[in-house]
């Protein structure tokens, strides 16, 4: 199998998978237990802890371990929130393209009575810094602005939406689930005040993130029960799976320039072979995402299909089609980057890993041009762009 | 466990009767592309038979299958039992769909409702 989809989840390193089956094994005991065999899994926590704060320029006590992404930006999110609510300020800025574990949170908050401003994301799949500036107000309490998108692995201007974050004196939140272990992350030089990660995106194990809140900004608590994580997050912690991710994410980071300069003329070379195909198109900035993401929309053909008959060739990807999600639309993102529901729904994400070899791409490219031709050749819709009864968007 | 049966997988990668007819005397379009499914009938019936069906099917798996699954039901029968096919009948061929994809196995039965329905105000017509 050619397992292109590395952002939905990553195989385990190594590293990592010792890590974890060594202290299930030998380091079960609680952090919470004052006897020796407690401390020393309590021990491990802190290292890892140091660790991941290290790979992302934090200070080790700005680090609360959660069950992963999700969680994390619940957390971040709820807790702006609650503070804003405090201080009279209940509008938060976001875009239109974020992941739904911050969508379906900024709903909720709505129907709390919480203004929310959704910014355009332009058809390059980028916001831009000073619409951030413009959509702030006296009672802004929160900007929440992914770092990179996770369908079209465009990489938002983070750094310059901090500074502006920071001189209207606004919390900004990042979820940084595709971009931590994937491109550099440092949150001193990106001004982010809250970030949100995910360990089985960059080959730790899955249940498992973290959430970076910076010193002097206020966090609370989701799950109520024990002290743990200084009472921001009750519950045993989950040693084995953060040391794990820890030892994932040193691994990732300390390889980041050799992953970008193997990956980046992969990605160049797919999206150039698939150009190849007649009316399609590129999803997001060719040049300003990561190196891992391809995104491609196929028109007169849907994405579900497009996948089965990948996966019989022996290829894992994935596609924004309403069809794999359960629903009857496509693609938000796809959506909000302006493509209409009858393109967006043949779309196909490819997601690179280091392990690819140029034998795969070629496969890869030669695949996809069999398929989309293949069910072009018995879609109604695509007969009729041929005939001209219908006008060809892509 | 596969998200679909084996026979949906057969017939999504071995559609039967795909294509079109030429000088077909009823045909039927269903769906939208804004949906993401759009399925075509094409009906050549002689004496009152269903001598021959073709379809042209843009969606997912489950809808290529359940349109060739359709397709097969009604070829060779009497008009009037095709008429009768229900989108039960469709999926129930195919060892089942998924919940949220039964909708498939009725466009695939309005598909052909709607084919059906061209071929009698043809006949009325003449």
């Amino acid at each position: 199998m050619i397992y292109v989809d590395n952002a939905a989840t990553t195989k385990m390193s190594e590293a990592a998978i010792r890590t974890f089956t060594d202290l299930i094994r030998d380091t079960y005991g609680n952090p919470s237990s004052l006897y020796e065999f407690g401390q020393q899994a309590k021990d491990v926590l802190e290292q890892a802890r140091r660790d991941v704060a290290e790979a992302i320029g934090a200070q080790p006590n700005e680090i609360i371990f959660t069950s992963g992404g999700s969680e994390a930006d619940n957390q971040a999110i709820m807790s702006a929130a609650k503070i804003g609510e405090i201080r009279g300020k209940k509008h938060i800025v976001s875009t239109a393209f974020e992941h739904h574990a911050v969508l379906h949170t900024l709903n909720k908050l709505k129907k709390q009575g919480f203004e929310i401003t959704l910014l355009d994301v332009h058809e390059n799949g980028i916001v831009n810094a000073a619409e951030v500036e413009a959509a702030i107000r006296e009672d802004t309490c929160l900007v929440t602005i992914m770092y990179a998108n996770n369908e079209i692995g465009t990489i938002q201007p983070i750094k310059e939406i901090g500074e502006v974050c920071r001189k209207h004196n606004v919390t900004f939140h990042t979820d940084a689930v595709q971009a931590v272990g994937h491109i550099k992350v440092n949150v001193i030089e990106d001004n982010i005040d809250m970030l949100s990660a995910s360990g089985h995106k960059f080959h730790g194990p899955k249940g498992v993130g973290f959430l970076y809140v910076k010193k002097g900004v206020g966090i609370f608590s989701l799950i109520e029960g024990g002290a743990q994580e200084k009472g921001k997050r009750a519950g045993t912690e989950n040693v084995p799976g953060i040391a794990s991710m820890a030892a994932a994410l040193k691994e990732s980071v300390a390889n980041l320039d050799a992953y970008k300069a193997k990956l980046t003329p992969v990605r160049d070379r797919i999206i150039k072979g698939l150009s190849e195909i007649p009316h399609s198109a590129l999803n997001g900035d060719a040049n300003n995402r990561v190196p891992s993401n391809v995104n491609y929309c196929f028109e007169g053909i849907e994405g579900e299909s497009l996948l089965l008959l990948l996966d019989d060739k022996g290829i894992a990807a994935s596609s924004g089609s309403a069809c794999t999600s359960g629903s009857l639309d496509p693609s938000h993102v796809l959506l909000a980057i302006g493509r209409v529901h009858d393109v967006a729904h043949g779309s196909l994400r490819i997601s690179l890993g280091e392990d690819i070899t140029d034998e795969d791409v070629e496969y890869i490219i030669k695949s996809v041009k069999e398929v989309v031709e293949y069910l072009r050749g018995f879609s109604p819709v695509w007969r009729d762009l041929v005939a001209g009864k219908r006008d060809f968007i892509l | 466990m596969a998200l679909y049966s084996e026979k949906v997988m057969d017939h999504f990668r071995n559609p039967r009767n795909v294509g079109v007819i030429e000088d077909a005397n009823g045909i039927g379009e269903v769906g939208n592309a804004k949906c993401g499914d759009i399925m075509k009938m094409y009906l050549k019936i002689e004496d009152g038979i269903v001598q021959d069906v073709k379809f042209e099917t843009f969606g997912c798996g489950s809808a290529i299958a359940s349109s060739s699954m359709a397709t097969e039901l009604i070829k060779g029968k009497p008009v009037e039992e095709a008429r009768k096919l229900t989108n039960e009948a469709v999926a129930e061929a195919l060892d089942g769909l998924p919940d949220y994809k039964m909708h498939c196995s009725v466009l695939a039965q309005e598909a052909i409702e709607s084919a059906l329905k061209d071929y009698e105000s043809r006949q009325e017509q003449k």
